[in-house]
């Protein structure tokens, strides 16, 4: 299998790493004790969901009267840390599906904490949709179920029940999509297991894989599928999200730009977050040798085109406020921008389009301290881009007279911290017990990319000795 | 009636090496059960001439069954059963159906498939793996020679084995 690579590449995997370290590499935190830093890292996570619980289980028993909404603000930050999530989630399939397709081999290192980070951000998100919902417990009546009503069906003309099917969908298939690639690692590292318990654990999830070339050959077409459906549906996803709003008739969200706006920004919010979490999880791990300097050039480069697109499509968004001549949608960008909440909005252009362009130069987009920055500076100025849509549009509506502000209550922010401490403590647990890199999709592409490649065969035929391990 | 299964295992410690050496193995008249490997190597499943999948068939035919599901359903709710008029629109509002008309059908394409693929390979929840050599899932490359299936000898087949490049050859019996 020769893989042809153009010269000017960086390497991707250095350290002249052999198929046998990689599998010690990344097994290593699987199998050992768990360290120190570990430990803290958990229980801080796990403190901040336990407060995050009591304030989501209180808003969920009292009602969403705990919130700070108002007759004039109905959406707020429940709307807002719903999208944001989603958004994140999105990089995760992007990364495993998109660059599958396009064949870019970096995404090997970073594709399975990636599609672990989806997964874990949808279920954050679906948090917000159920507490949002008021009475939670009634979740299914936004199924089409058989119902006492005379049998009410939900509609299917509503982008709501859009929503539902396309949230739900998309955290099915990507948690399919996720296992699916766990399964040949969790063999790996079932043959390397010591205890009775890991034993059993990773011999029961991982299906009795042995790795036959009839397999793999499946294998293959079935990853290959489920990358070329899981593109299409992560780009209708947020398209229906950005519906949700697109197809209301309140002035700032009746936009037709919506959909490609919504979903640049959800490529480009969760390539900022996969970075952050990157960056801490190579230096907590130690997989300098995986998640190399290439890598995060690559995933800054992409944040700066993203982030570029962001900014047009806010550029094009006030123009054509002016442009169209509605007076309401014309007030509407000036309020955003110059109203009560002027200050979320300078923080959003700032954050999301001056921010990124820094990675212009190659000095800083190589710099791990000032990517590290600069993907938390995205992530802050992605949240206020939703809460500028969601709180700017709604607070100054048609009647002056229900003109409102609208102030977070501490349930408010503590249901966003609740989102915080589930998603870390989910990562956490998976950073320990699930193998972080993809091996085997890292062993495939080795020849190509890594530097001083140990296996490499004289043309001879002569034979390597082989090293006892 | 012996019930063992008698199998000569060769290792082999490079992905290229194992590719060339099944092509090698097979003209010299050896009949390969299966190669095991801990990634894949393109062209193996040919070399080894096993059938190209129809898993690609098979998720089309559930991406199909998917379409028609979804969609019987909303026209079923909002046409037949209950109809409503909703924004001055058509019962059957076509273009509205289009977003939930293609969650269903990538929904039952992604768990149809790999429903399918693990039954085709009959892979489920705590199956003891048949497993020739442990190192096959990190850095080896195992070639599995059924002797049940082959007429030479097993030191015949060793030499061969050894000549195609593998480094140890090992007696598995199930």
């Amino acid at each position: 299998m020769s893989h042809v690579v153009s010269p000017i590449r960086e390497t991707l995997v250095s350290g002249g790493k052999s198929y046998h370290d990689v599998t010690n590499d990344i097994c290593k935190q699987v199998e050992g004790e768990p360290t120190k830093e570990w430990k803290i890292a958990f229980g801080v996570s796990c403190l901040v969901f336990a407060y995050g619980a009591f304030c989501l289980g209180y808003t969920w028993w009292q009602g969403i009267g705990v919130w700070g909404l108002n007759k004039t603000i109905g959406w707020a930050w429940d709307i807002t840390n719903f999208v944001w999530w989603v958004g994140i989630g999105h990089a995760g399939t992007l990364i495993s599906a998109v660059l599958l397709l396009f064949r870019q081999k970096w995404r090997t290192s970073i594709n399975r904490s990636a599609e672990a980070m989806t997964i874990f951000a949808v279920l954050c998100a679906a948090s917000f949709i159920l507490a949002h919902m008021g009475r939670p417990w009634l979740f299914h009546w936004a199924l089409p179920l058989p119902n006492t009503f005379g049998s009410l069906w939900v509609n299917f003309n509503s982008p709501l029940v859009w929503d539902v099917f396309a949230i739900s969908t998309y955290l099915s298939v990507s948690l399919v999509f996720w296992y699916m690639g766990l399964v040949p690692d969790l063999a790996t590292i079932r043959d390397r297991a010591q205890t009775k318990a890991s034993k059993f654990w990773y011999g029961a999830f991982s299906l009795g894989w042995t790795g036959s070339a009839k397999t793999w050959a499946r294998y293959e077409y079935v990853s290959l599928i489920l990358a070329g459906i899981s593109t299409p549906l992560v780009l209708s996803v947020h398209t229906i999200v950005s519906m949700d709003f697109a197809t209301s008739v309140i002035p700032g969200w009746h936009t037709t730009i919506f959909p490609p706006y919504f979903v640049a920004g959800a490529i480009f919010s969760g390539f900022a977050m996969v970075q952050s979490l990157l960056l801490i999880t190579r230096v907590v791990f130690k997989l300098e040798d995986y998640i190399t300097i290439e890598h995060i050039e690559m995933m800054n480069i992409i944040i700066t085109v993203t982030g570029s697109i962001v900014g047009i499509a806010y550029l094009t968004e006030f123009f054509i406020a002016w442009y169209s001549g509605v007076e309401y949608e014309s007030y509407t960008f000036l309020n955003r921008a110059t109203g009560p909440y002027w200050w979320a909005y300078w923080i959003m252009m700032t954050c999301n389009v001056v921010s990124p362009q820094l990675f212009w130069f190659k000095k800083i987009r190589t710099s791990i301290l000032v990517s590290f920055v600069l993907s938390v500076v995205v992530n802050v100025g992605m949240w206020f881009e939703r809460f500028v849509i969601i709180v700017s549009s709604l607070h100054r509506d048609y009647l002056p007279s229900s003109w409102a502000m609208f102030t977070p209550t501490m349930f408010d922010i503590g249901d966003y911290i609740f989102s915080f401490g589930l998603f870390f403590t989910l990562f956490f647990l998976f950073a320990k017990f699930l193998p972080v890199i993809n091996m085997f999709e890292v062993k495939a592409v080795m020849k190509g990319v890594s530097t001083n490649y140990p296996f490499k065969k004289k043309a001879s035929g002569e034979k390597e000795k082989e090293t006892v391990h | 009636m012996d019930l063992t299964e008698r199998y000569l295992v060769g290792v082999y410690d490079d992905d290229e090496e194992v590719l060339n050496a099944v092509t090698e193995v097979k003209n010299s008249g050896v009949k390969i059960e299966e190669v095991y490997t801990p990634f894949p190597i393109h062209g193996l499943d040919v070399a080894l001439g096993h059938l190209r999948t129809r898993i690609p068939i098979a998720a089309f035919m559930f991406g199909c069954l998917g379409l028609v599901c979804i969609v019987s359903l909303m026209s079923y709710t909002m046409y037949f059963d209950w109809p409503m008029i909703i924004g001055g629109k058509d019962y059957f509002a076509l273009p509205d159906f289009i977003p939930i008309a293609f969650e269903g059908t990538v929904l039952f394409t992604a768990f149809g498939m790999v429903t399918t693929f693990l039954v085709s390979n009959s892979l489920w929840p705590g199956k003891k793996p048949r497993t020739f050599d442990l190192r096959s899932t990190d850095d080896k490359f195992i070639m599995a020679v059924n002797m049940a299936n082959n007429r030479k000898s097993e030191s015949e087949i060793e030499t061969i084995l050894r000549a195609s490049g593998a480094i140890e050859v090992n007696v598995k019996q199930f």
